[in-house]
C-alpha cells in the first residue's frame, strides 16, 4: 500500500515534533518574576512519565501526518491533549522542590504548541465529521467537565497560574463576574436599544445610511480614545446630574467601560437587523400584507423569524468582541479579567497575564461555539428561499 | 359584484391607473390583462388596499373598500401572487392556516378547512402538512398558495400573475384547477396577467390595460372579433386570433350529423384542439364522444374553419 499523507496532518506533526524536542515544556523559576529556566518533556517528567508522553506524542502526530481512520485522529487527539493536561501537572509537582513556597512552574512554549497542534487536529477532525449543533454543544460540555475536574482535583495546583489564582481566588470570581456583567450587559442594552432602532433603519430608508454611518465612525475609534473621550461627558453628567453618581456613574470606572462597549456594540447589532430584514422574500411580506396582517403581525410574524439567524449572527460578534473588549476596561478601574492583565504586565508576572487571559480567552470560545450552534438550528428550520 | 369608479393612482407625476371605470359581476373570473407598466397590478392592489387611490371608489357588494381598515378588508379577500408568496419559517399547513388564524377561528374549523382545501389541491394533509414550503416543488408550493389564499373561504380573489413562475404543462393544470374551484365555490375572481392567451382560456371577461387607462372591457370572443383599438390588436395577436376564438369553444358546439373513421375526441375538448388534430392527421372529419362515451357525431374541418373565422 502507498502512504498518502494528509495534508493537515503534516502542519500538525511538523508543530508537534518540533514542539516535543525542541522547545521547552516547562518553565521554571526560583520565584515569580526572575527569568525562567527551560525544561525539556524528560527533564520535566519522573522516569516513567517523560518517555510515556513523547511516545503518546510521537504515535499521535504520525497518525495525524498519515490519511487515517477519522475515528482514529479523533482518538489520537483526545489522547494526546488529555495526556498533556494531566502532565503539565504532575511537571508541576515534580520540579517544585518540596516545601518551597517561592517556586514557580508554568507551562512554556513547547507545552502550547503542542495544545494548539493536537486540538487543531480535533478541530479538523470534528469539522469533518460534521457533528448537528447539539453534537457540538455535548463536545464542549465535556471539554468544559474535564477541565473542572481537573481544576478540582488539584492536579493542576503545583502550576504558576493557579498559585496566582489561590492569591486571588476572591478578586479572581468578583471581577470575572464584573467581566461577564460588563460584556453580556452592555450586549443586552446594545440588543435592546439596537433592534428597534435596526427596525426604524429598514423602514425609513433616509435614516438607513445616517445610523450606519455614525455607528461606523465609532466603530473606528480605539477604544482607549473611546475610554479617554468618554470621561470628560460621563464626569459632567456625574456632577450635574442629581442621582447619576449614586448610580455609579463616574467619568471612570464602570460607566464609561459600559457605555464604551455599547457603543461598539451597536453597529453588528443594527446592521445585521438591516440586513436580515432586507433579506426577507419581497413576495413573503407582500403576501403577509396582503392577506390581512397588520405591521406588527408581519413584523413578528413573518420579518422577524426570518431574520432571527441574520440578527443572531450580529449578536456573536458582539458578545465575542465584548468578551474581548472588556478586557481592556480594567486601564480605566473598570474591573474584570483586564485587571490581571495590567497588574500582570506591571510586575511582569507572566503568570498573572495568562490569569486574566485564559478564562477570557475560554469565555470567548464558549460563548463562539454556543452561539454558533443556536444560530445554526435557527437557520435550518427556517430555511429562507430567495423567492 | 365589484364596482370600480374612476379609480385614478399618481406617484408624484407619473399617472400609473387613469380614470378607470369597470364592474365586475359576481361569480365571473374577470381577466386584467396589459403589458408591464400598464398599471393591470396597481389596480388590483388598489382592491385590496394594498395600494390607496388618489381619487374614485371601490365597493364591493355596495360598500365602500373604505369602511374597514385595510387590514380587515384585505382578511375578506382572497390574495395570490407570483412566486407564491408562502411563508419559508412556516408549515405547509400553517401558511393555509394563515388567515383562519388572523380571524381567531378555533383550532378544529381551522384542521378541518386546511385538510378540505390540501384535499381539494391533491395533496395528502399528512404527508405534507408538516413540510416546509422549499420541500415542495414549484406546481405544489403554487397550489398552496391558492390554497392558502382561499382558506378563509372569501368570495372575492385576486390573483397576480399567479401562474407567472410554472412551466407551461403544470402552468395548464393549474388553470383548469382555478377554474374548477371557481365553478364549485362560486368566487369571484380578478385575476391579472400579461398573457392574453391565459386571459382568453380563462376570462369571462377580460380587461385590456395600456398605460394606465382601460382600453377595452369585454367577453373575450368581442375582444377577439372587436379589438377596440391597435393595442388590443397587437396585444391578441394578429395571427392567432382565429386559433384563440376557437379555443373558447367546445367541440360539442360544433358537432355535426354523421361519422368518421378513427379515435373520437371528447365533446368538452377545445375547438383549437379539434382542428389541431385534424390538421395533423390530414383527416377531413373526427368522431366525437360524449361524456359517456357514446357518439355525438363528428366534426369536420371545413365547419370548424367557418367558426374560426371572424364573427359578423
Amino acid at each position: 500500500m502507498r502512504i498518502r499523507f494528509d495534508k493537515l496532518g503534516v502542519v500538525i506533526a511538523a508543530i508537534a515534533a518540533y514542539a516535543a524536542f525542541l522547545a521547552p515544556f516547562a518553565t521554571f523559576r526560583a520565584n515569580r518574576i526572575v527569568p525562567g529556566e527551560a525544561r525539556s518533556i524528560l527533564e520535566a517528567l519522573p522516569t516513567t512519565a517523560g518517555p510515556i508522553l513523547l511516545a503518546i506524542l510521537v504515535a499521535g502526530a504520525l497518525i495525524a501526518l498519515l490519511k487515517t481512520p477519522l475515528v482514529l485522529r479523533l482518538g489520537a487527539s483526545v489522547v494526546a491533549l488529555a495526556a498533556l493536561a494531566i502532565l503539565i501537572g504532575v511537571a508541576g509537582s515534580f520540579l517544585t522542590p518540596v516545601g518551597n513556597t517561592f517556586a514557580r512552574v508554568s507551562p512554556a512554549s513547547g507545552f502550547w504548541l503542542l495544545i494548539f497542534a493536537f486540538t487543531l487536529l480535533l478541530a479538523d477532525v470534528l469539522t469533518r465529521l460534521n457533528p448537528s449543533p447539539w453534537a457540538r454543544v455535548g463536545v464542549l460540555v465535556v471539554a468544559a467537565v474535564a477541565i473542572g475536574l481537573l481544576l478540582i482535583s488539584g492536579q493542576w495546583n503545583s502550576l504558576s497560574i493557579l498559585k496566582e489564582y489561590a492569591n486571588r481566588a476572591d478578586s479572581f470570581w468578583a471581577e470575572g463576574s464584573k467581566h461577564i456583567t460588563l460584556a453580556l450587559g452592555s450586549l443586552a442594552v446594545a440588543a435592546v436599544v439596537g433592534l428597534p432602532l435596526g427596525i426604524l433603519c429598514h423602514r425609513v430608508e433616509k435614516l438607513r445610511a445616517g445610523v450606519l454611518n455614525v455607528l461606523n465612525i465609532i466603530q473606528t475609534i480605539p477604544s482607549i480614545a473611546l475610554f479617554g473621550l468618554l470621561i470628560a461627558p460621563l464626569g459632567w453628567v456625574a456632577t450635574h446630574v442629581p442621582g447619576a453618581a449614586e448610580l455609579g456613574i463616574r467619568g471612570i470606572g464602570t460607566a464609561p467601560a459600559f457605555v464604551a462597549l455599547f457603543l461598539y456594540s451597536l453597529l453588528p447589532v443594527v446592521a445585521n437587523t438591516v440586513v436580515g430584514l432586507a433579506g426577507v422574500p419581497r413576495a413573503a411580506n407582500d403576501a403577509a400584507r396582503g392577506m390581512g396582517m397588520t405591521d406588527r403581525q408581519r413584523l413578528f410574524g413573518v420579518e422577524f423569524p426570518l431574520a432571527f439567524p441574520v440578527i443572531l449572527t450580529g449578536i456573536r460578534i458582539v458578545l465575542v468582541q465584548n468578551i474581548g473588549l472588556a478586557t481592556i476596561a480594567a486601564l480605566i478601574g473598570g474591573g474584570g479579567f483586564g485587571v490581571f492583565v495590567f497588574q500582570g504586565v506591571g510586575q511582569t508576572a507572566m503568570d498573572l497575564v495568562l490569569l486574566g487571559a485564559v478564562p477570557t480567552v475560554a469565555l470567548a470560545f464558549v460563548a463562539a461555539i454556543i452561539l454558533d450552534a443556536v444560530i445554526e438550528m435557527t437557520a435550518t428550520k427556517r430555511r429562507v428561499e430567495t423567492a | 359584484m365589484i364596482e370600480i369608479e374612476g379609480i385614478t393612482k399618481r406617484y408624484e407625476e407619473t399617472t400609473v391607473v387613469d380614470d378607470v371605470s369597470m364592474v365586475i359581476e359576481p361569480r365571473t373570473l374577470c381577466v386584467i390583462v396589459g403589458t408591464s407598466g400598464s398599471g393591470k397590478t396597481t389596480l388590483l392592489r388598489m382592491i385590496n388596499r394594498l395600494v390607496e387611490p388618489t381619487a374614485g371608489v371601490i365597493r364591493l357588494d355596495g360598500n365602500d373598500n373604505r369602511s374597514l381598515p385595510g387590514y380587515e378588508l384585505r382578511r375578506s379577500i382572497g390574495y395570490a401572487i407570483q412566486g407564491h408568496g408562502l411563508f419559508p419559517h412556516r408549515t405547509v399547513a400553517q401558511n393555509i392556516a394563515t388567515v383562519p388564524v388572523l380571524l381567531g377561528w378555533d383550532k378544529a374549523r381551522i384542521k378541518a378547512r386546511v385538510d378540505e382545501l390540501m384535499t381539494l389541491y391533491q395533496l395528502d394533509p399528512d404527508a405534507y402538512g408538516p413540510r416546509y414550503p422549499h420541500e415542495l416543488s414549484g406546481g405544489q408550493q403554487q397550489r398552496v398558495g391558492v390554497a392558502r389564499a382561499l382558506a378563509a373561504e372569501p368570495n372575492v380573489l385576486l390573483m397576480d400573475e399567479p401562474f407567472g413562475a410554472l412551466d407551461p404543462i403544470i402552468r395548464n393544470k393549474a388553470q383548469e384547477d382555478l377554474l374548477a374551484i371557481q365553478k364549485r365555490f362560486g368566487t369571484t375572481i380578478i385575476l391579472v396577467t400579461h398573457d392574453m392567451e391565459e386571459a382568453v382560456h380563462m376570462g369571462d371577461k377580460i380587461a385590456v390595460m395600456d398605460a394606465g387607462k382601460l382600453v377595452q372591457y369585454a367577453k373575450p370572443a368581442e375582444i377577439l372579433a372587436k379589438p377596440a383599438s391597435a393595442f388590443v390588436e397587437t396585444l391578441v395577436g394578429a395571427s392567432e386570433k382565429p386559433f384563440r376564438l376557437l379555443s373558447l369553444g367546445r367541440v360539442r358546439d360544433a358537432v355535426e350529423k354523421g361519422t368518421a373513421e378513427g379515435e373520437a375526441i371528447p365533446g368538452d375538448a377545445s375547438q383549437r384542439d379539434a382542428l389541431a388534430e385534424l390538421l395533423w392527421s390530414g383527416r377531413p372529419a373526427l368522431p366525437v364522444k360524449g361524456e359517456d362515451g357514446k357518439p355525438l357525431g363528428r366534426v369536420t374541418v371545413d365547419g370548424l374553419v367557418k367558426r374560426a373565422a371572424r364573427p359578423a
